[in-house]
């Protein structure tokens, strides 16, 4: 809400233009503590309320994370993960979605350089990497359903294709919002608003990096390792 | 329900799903007729107000409306009319328990377990939640010296999906049923193998709907708290009302999602066949129960916890005191936040779990009475010495003290194990946490109502009725729930539709009377607000501060203009008005005129409203599996955002001489008040 930002008794926040560099929002100067400062830049509140998110968005991974470790052990005489992972497969996965993430923050930098040009190549590169992981994905749903390892197989496997596809689903989500991104930035250029959207959408498909990097450890590794 | 045979066979129509005429209840004639009428009151409502051409008004100023105030009003207005059904379910129970001793009572076995599933769903998520989060949506931003809440259309989006799950439950009355299971749906009774029906799907979906609304709340609430504060206004100087607000949409933000993932697990087990819950397969039913009371037991703080700062508010003005112990107060909630997601499993300690477990939690239970008596004694002692105004509000804040502290201690009963394996599942729990809730939580939502009310509407409800309505709500409290006490302990368990133990008839009976009284209580709310609207020009409220209060609502007019302040409050103290006020008082003049600039705000939006009605349909469609119709809803629900992404005036500006103009008139009022000479028009 940028009436806050306009406040007329609002003290010294935003005094100096904003440098580049450094403190932009002179958060760690003045003498005025920053919680007696006054509303927050939009910037900041946008940007801390999509964090703030984030976190509720992790734990709700944690709910599945907790209901797959507790149903590992529960194959019902099915298949164990040492049966059906295939870890090249998912380290070609893990490979695409970072470098996924790496182009999303070459995009990053596109914006700071107010290139459209170079942000449409980086984000159209993360939404191509995206898909990618996600045909991985896909294929090895199909294939354990094909080998009879479906989520109905057992609790194991239904607490692992629900953590697993849950990720899928927020990828999904990620790519939806990535090409309206796209499709915004061609129509209205780096508007303010625009801008606070690119810095909260890279924080989602980062944040879904974290999540994988949880995922591929605690259920890939330690199970293909029959751990 | 026979008409449901068709349904549990799982027999499926591309264009309508499961949905056919035997959906609709007709060998039932009460969920029909009862839904008739309010059928026919909602079409007449929609009659009267087109014929009086209020339709654009309402579109207008409230629907569309992204001022926090008017989402506040709206929540808690969908909570009072959701507390009529909800109350409605609890008289049909107390009267068939009344009468069902040996004979089957008027509600047969599968129609009394749906109103005692849909009466604890109602209540628990639509009626405690919304006008707790109602009354932290209009109140905030004032109290915080701010123009509104950090994200003002998201805000509007909440307040819809909520009204979708009220809806959904609603509808469930006369399309389909509701859940048979309870309000937690514990499986494996709730899954797809003994709960066929569409009732728990209602139940899903509802809850799933209206939880994105109260997560994305507990976001909105907890960035507006933490970065979003009247200059000045460190955290050590925010009012009771705002640390309790900041306590319970921290709790909402750690512990909603949780119950997001356990109903996203028992739907993917009803709806593709996984085992998360299941009886075969490997499924665990006591991860389910472990999950939702570590979402559940949180929200019992959830609740509470805005209760206690209204409590803090209204004890402290009408005391004509600060409140006592301001930091142990903030220490205690912050206490209460942290142990609140340490105890859920003393929710079930008959699960087996072990005595060292059991005994954890009970401690961890037993310990988390004590920051709830700090602050217990702090209002006491902000009382001692105060002279105090016993108004409506205040009324009710004494009334909870005492009834919460009853509930308190035999919360702290229950929390022992080996008294728990005896009272477990029994009506001895379901008066404690209706002792809780009723005292706690809805006393606090009526004292906050009558508290605020001048400040949203220009004119204080009529005490007389006021009173009349907390004589009766807590009489009939005690006379309806006391009984439910000594039933426990001669072992009656919860939920029964009929019984064969002729002690237990005379205690019922009393309780169903006590139903009766609490009956009056609302008649009276009722009386008491149809009263007051009447004679608001006697009961107006020019001042803006009708309570000689003490924190920043009250320096604004009644209500606030859209943007609530001219210019933003500078905070130099616990009591911000308060310091305001006495300074004015000492210097027998208004503080400085200060210097008026212009200033933004944000334009209504019918983004939430229209995300709603494609979240209605989606709904909808998942329970009755209509696939395309899911598709269409989650298109539509897209749709609509990018309309709203795209547009390009999301503000609209407020000119310095508006702001001055408006606030001139404030300042008149606050001379008046004051008995101060009010300063010559700049």
């Amino acid at each position: 809400m940028s009436a806050a930002t306009d406040a007329p008794s609002a003290p010294t926040r935003g005094d100096r233009p904003e440098g580049r560099h450094g403190d932009p929002n002179r958060l760690g100067h003045g003498t005025v503590p920053i919680s007696e400062q006054g509303p927050a830049p939009k910037r900041i509140v946008v940007a801390y309320g999509f964090w703030i998110f984030l976190l509720s968005d992790f734990v709700m991974f944690s709910g599945f994370f907790a209901a797959y470790a507790v149903l590992v052990g529960a194959t019902a005489g099915g298949p164990t993960g040492a049966d059906v992972f295939e870890l090249p497969l998912v380290a070609a996965e893990t490979v695409l979605l970072l470098l996924s993430s790496f182009a999303c923050g070459l995009a990053g930098v596109a914006t700071v350089q107010r290139s459209t040009r170079w942000f449409q190549v980086a984000m159209a590169a993360t939404a191509v990497l995206g898909a990618g992981f996600l045909a991985c994905e896909l294929y090895e749903f199909t294939h354990l359903i094909g080998e009879g390892a479906g989520p109905g197989r057992s609790a194991f496997l239904s607490a692992f294709f629900a953590l697993v596809g849950c990720h899928g689903v927020h990828v999904t989500i990620g790519l939806i919002w990535l090409t309206t991104m796209m499709a915004q930035v061609r129509a209205k250029g780096f508007r303010d608003d625009i801008l606070r959207r690119i810095a909260c959408f890279s924080l989602f498909w980062h944040a879904l990096d974290i999540i994988w990097v949880a995922l591929f450890t605690v259920v890939y590794l330690m199970g293909a390792g029959g751990a | 329900m026979t008409g449901l045979r068709s349904i549990e066979t799982g027999h499926s129509s591309p264009v309508f799903g499961k949905l056919s005429w035997d959906a609709i209840p007709f060998s039932e004639p009460l969920p029909l007729v009862a839904g008739g009428l309010v059928g026919a009151g909602l079409v007449a409502l929609l009659a009267w107000v087109w014929r009086r051409g209020y339709m654009p008004y309402l579109w207008k100023e409230w629907i569309t409306s992204v001022d926090h105030k008017k989402i506040g009003i709206m929540y808690c207005t969908l909570a009072a009319v959701m507390l009529l059904r909800g109350f409605s379910d609890a008289l049909l129970m107390r009267s068939q328990q009344a009468i069902a001793y040996n004979s089957p009572g008027y509600l047969p076995p599968d129609h009394y377990d749906q109103i005692f599933s849909a009466h604890g769903t109602i209540m628990i998520f639509f009626v405690a939640m919304p006008f707790m989060i109602g009354l932290m949506n209009f109140v905030l931003p004032l109290q915080l010296g701010i123009r509104d809440v950090a994200f003002p259309t998201l805000n509007s989006v909440s307040l819809w999906l909520t009204a979708v799950g009220a809806l959904l439950v609603n509808m469930s009355l006369v399309i389909g049923e509701f859940a048979r299971t309870g309000w937690v749906v514990y499986p494996p009774l709730s899954e797809l193998r003994f709960s066929p029906g569409v009732g728990v799907d209602y139940y899903l979906w509802a809850i799933q709907i209206s939880g994105v609304g109260t997560l994305l709340s507990g976001v909105n609430l907890v960035t507006t708290i933490l970065k979003m504060r009247a200059p000045g206004m460190g955290y050590s100087r925010m009012p009771m009302f705002c640390w309790t607000s900041l306590a319970t949409n921290l709790l909402i933000v750690a512990a909603f999602p949780i119950l997001t993932a356990t109903l996203a697990m028992l739907t993917l087990d009803r709806y593709l066949g996984f085992h998360f819950f299941t009886n075969e397969a490997g499924g665990n039913q006591m991860m389910f129960v472990n999950l939702i009371w570590a979402w559940g037991h949180p929200e019992v703080y959830i609740l509470i916890l805005p209760a206690f700062g209204i409590f803090s508010e209204v004890v402290s003005t009408f005391s004509g005191k600060p409140l006592f112990g301001y930091r142990s107060m903030i220490l205690a909630t912050m206490v209460i936040c942290l142990l609140s997601f340490m105890v859920w499993l003393h929710h079930f300690f008959t699960m087996g779990a072990g005595a060292d477990v059991n005994g954890f939690f009970g401690i961890t239970t037993m310990i988390i009475a004590v920051p709830t008596g700090v602050k217990v004694f702090n209002w006491l002692f902000t009382m001692y010495g105060g002279r105090i105004r016993f108004t409506t509000p205040m009324l009710w804040s004494v009334g909870f003290m005492v009834t919460f502290v009853i509930g308190g201690m035999t919360g702290v009963l229950l929390a022992v194990p080996p008294a728990d394996f005896v009272l477990h599942n029994s009506v001895f729990l379901v008066a404690h946490f209706h002792n809780v809730i009723i005292g706690g939580v809805l006393f606090g939502a009526f004292a906050g109502t009558t508290y605020w009310w001048p400040k949203a509407f220009g004119f204080t409800l009529d005490e007389t009725w006021g009173k009349r309505a907390f004589w009766f709500w807590i009489t009939g409290f005690y006379v309806a729930f006391m009984p439910l006490y000594v039933l426990g302990l001669m072992g009656m368990t919860r939920r029964l539709q009929h019984y064969d133990v002729p002690g237990w008839q005379p205690w019922l009976i009393t309780a169903g009377v006590g139903a009766l009284l609490i009956l009056c209580g609302i008649a009276c709310q009722i009386r008491m607000i149809w009263v007051s609207v009447r004679d608001r020009h006697r009961l107006a409220d020019l001042s803006g501060d009708p309570w000689d209060g003490r924190t920043l609502e009250w320096i604004t007019s009644s209500p606030p203009p859209p943007f609530n302040f001219a210019t933003l409050p500078r905070v130099e103290g616990e009591e911000a008005y308060w310091d305001v006020k006495s300074r004015a008082r000492d210097r027998r003049q208004l503080s400085d005129l200060p210097d008026y600039d212009r200033f933004e705000m944000p334009r209504n939006s019918p983004t939430g409203f229209v995300t709603a009605f494609f979240a209605t349909g989606m709904g909808f469609a998942l329970v009755w599996h209509i696939w395309w119709l899911v598709i269409a809803g989650f298109l539509g629900a897209w749709a609509t955002f990018v309309v709203f992404a795209w547009r390009d005036e999301p503000d609209y500006e407020v000119t310095a001489e508006e702001a001055e103009a408006i606030d001139r008139d404030r300042r008149a009022a606050k001379a008046k008040l004051l008995d101060i000479p009010a300063e010559r028009p700049a």
